[in-house]
C-alpha cells in the first residue's frame, strides 16, 4: 500500500506534464505561447492572495504565541487523545470549510514549525488538499445567481468535509 | 462567520496575554504574522504560474473537453433531472474536469455558469433547485489530482519529497466526495418526498 501510493505520487505530475505538452504538440497547439499566456495569470493570482493571508497570519500568529492555543488545545486534548487526533490538527480541521486563506496560513504554519516531511506536516497537508472551502464555494455559486434558500447544501458540505478530514487523518496515520 | 473566527483568534491571543502578563508578545505576533503573509503570497508566484501555463496548454488542446465527454454518464447518474443536451451539463463538465486538475481559477467561472444555466430550468429563482446543490456538493469536496498549492507550499520550506502527500490526498478526497454525493442523495430523496 505504501509503495503503491508513494509511486504514484513521484510518477504523477511529471506524468500529466508530458501528457499534456506530447498531446498538445499533437493538436498542433502552440505550446510554449500558449504556456506563457496562462503563466502570466500566475502572478495576480498570488497577489490576490496576499491581503487575506496578512489578515489570517496576524490573528493566527498573535493567537499562537500569546498562549491561547495552548490553552484550547489542553482543554479538548482529552477527547482528541481518544481518536488519536493530534491537537495540533484540530485548529486547521475547524477553520478548513470556513476559510481557504485562513487555513491555508494554518497548515504552513504547522509546516514552519514542524517541517513537511514531519507527520503533522504530512497530516496538515492532506488535510488541506483534499477539501475544498464550503462556505466559500456556497457564497460565490449560489450569489451569483441570487439564491436565498440553500436547502441542504449547507449540511451535505459541512459533513462531507468532517468525512474527508477523518479519511486523511487515517490514511497519513496508516502510511506515514 | 470569518468575522467571528478572526475576532476571536486575535481577541482570545490578547486576552490570553494580558492574563500572562506579556502583552509585548501581541505587538511582535502583529508584524511578524503579516511579513509571513506577503512572504507566503510571493512564494506561491512561481508554482502558480507554472501550473496555470500547463493548463492553460491543457485547456488549448482539447483536453478539458474531451475529459468532459469521457465523464458524461456519469454526469447523466448524479444530474438526472437536467436534460443531457442542456448546456448546463457542458459547463458542470468543464466545471468538474476543470475540479479535478486543481485548477481553481478555471473551475469557479464554469460553475458559476453552470450555475446561471441551471437556474433557467429551475422553477423558483429564490430557492436553490436540487441539481445546484449537487453541483455544490461535488465542487465543496472537489476531488483534486494535483493540490497544487499544498505543494507550493511544502517545496517553500524545503520537503525532501513535496508530492508524497498527493496519494494521501487522492484518498481523502474521493472519501469525502463519496460521502458528498451520497449525502446529496439521500437529503435530495427526501427533499422529493416532502
Amino acid at each position: 500500500m505504501y509503495q503503491v501510493i508513494t509511486t504514484i505520487s513521484l510518477w504523477l505530475i511529471p506524468m500529466l506534464l508530458a501528457f499534456i505538452l506530447v498531446y498538445g504538440m499533437y493538436k498542433k497547439v502552440q505550446i510554449y505561447e500558449t504556456f506563457i499566456d496562462g503563466a502570466r495569470g500566475g502572478f495576480a493570482t498570488a497577489i490576490k492572495i496576499i491581503p487575506h493571508l496578512v489578515a489570517m497570519m496576524v490573528a493566527v500568529t498573535i493567537f499562537r504565541q500569546s498562549g491561547a492555543l495552548q490553552l484550547f488545545i489542553s482543554w479538548i486534548q482529552p477527547v482528541l487523545q481518544f481518536f488519536h487526533i493530534p491537537g495540533e490538527i484540530v485548529p486547521l480541521t475547524l477553520l478548513r470549510p470556513i476559510s481557504g486563506t485562513g487555513s491555508l496560513a494554518l497548515m504552513t504554519d504547522i509546516i514552519a514549525n514542524y517541517g513537511p516531511d514531519s507527520f503533522l506536516g504530512r497530516m496538515a497537508s492532506t488535510i488541506q488538499g483534499s477539501t475544498d472551502t464550503t462556505l466559500y464555494v456556497l457564497t460565490v455559486y449560489f450569489g451569483a445567481v441570487g439564491i436565498r434558500n440553500v436547502l441542504y447544501a449547507v449540511k451535505v458540505g459541512l459533513w462531507a468535509d468532517l468525512a474527508g478530514a477523518a479519511a486523511a487523518i487515517f490514511i497519513v496515520t496508516i502510511i506515514f | 462567520m470569518i468575522n467571528f473566527i478572526w475576532l476571536g483568534l486575535i481577541l482570545s491571543g490578547i486576552v490570553v496575554a494580558a492574563i500572562n502578563g506579556n502583552i509585548e508578545v501581541i505587538n511582535e505576533a502583529a508584524f511578524e504574522g503579516a511579513k509571513t503573509g506577503v512572504t507566503i503570497s510571493f512564494g506561491l508566484i512561481s508554482i502558480l504560474a507554472f501550473w496555470l501555463g500547463v493548463m492553460k496548454i491543457a485547456e488549448k488542446a482539447g483536453l478539458l473537453k474531451k475529459m468532459a465527454r469521457l465523464m458524461r454518464p456519469l454526469v447523466r447518474f448524479l444530474f438526472p433531472q437536467v436534460p443531457p443536451d442542456h448546456p448546463a451539463m457542458g459547463y458542470i463538465l468543464s466545471n468538474m474536469t476543470a475540479n479535478l486538475f486543481g485548477l481553481g481559477n478555471a473551475a469557479t467561472p464554469a460553475g458559476i455558469k453552470a450555475m446561471q444555466e441551471l437556474q433557467k430550468l429551475n422553477p423558483n429563482p429564490e430557492k436553490a433547485s436540487p441539481a445546484m446543490c449537487t453541483l455544490l456538493a461535488i465542487n465543496t469536496s472537489s476531488i483534486t489530482l494535483v493540490p497544487t498549492t499544498v505543494i507550493a507550499i511544502r517545496m517553500n520550506y524545503n520537503s525532501q519529497n513535496p508530492v508524497e502527500i498527493v496519494g494521501t490526498t487522492l484518498f481523502a478526497t474521493v472519501v469525502s466526495t463519496v460521502v458528498a454525493i451520497l449525502l446529496d442523495r439521500y437529503y435530495r430523496n427526501k427533499w422529493m418526498k416532502r
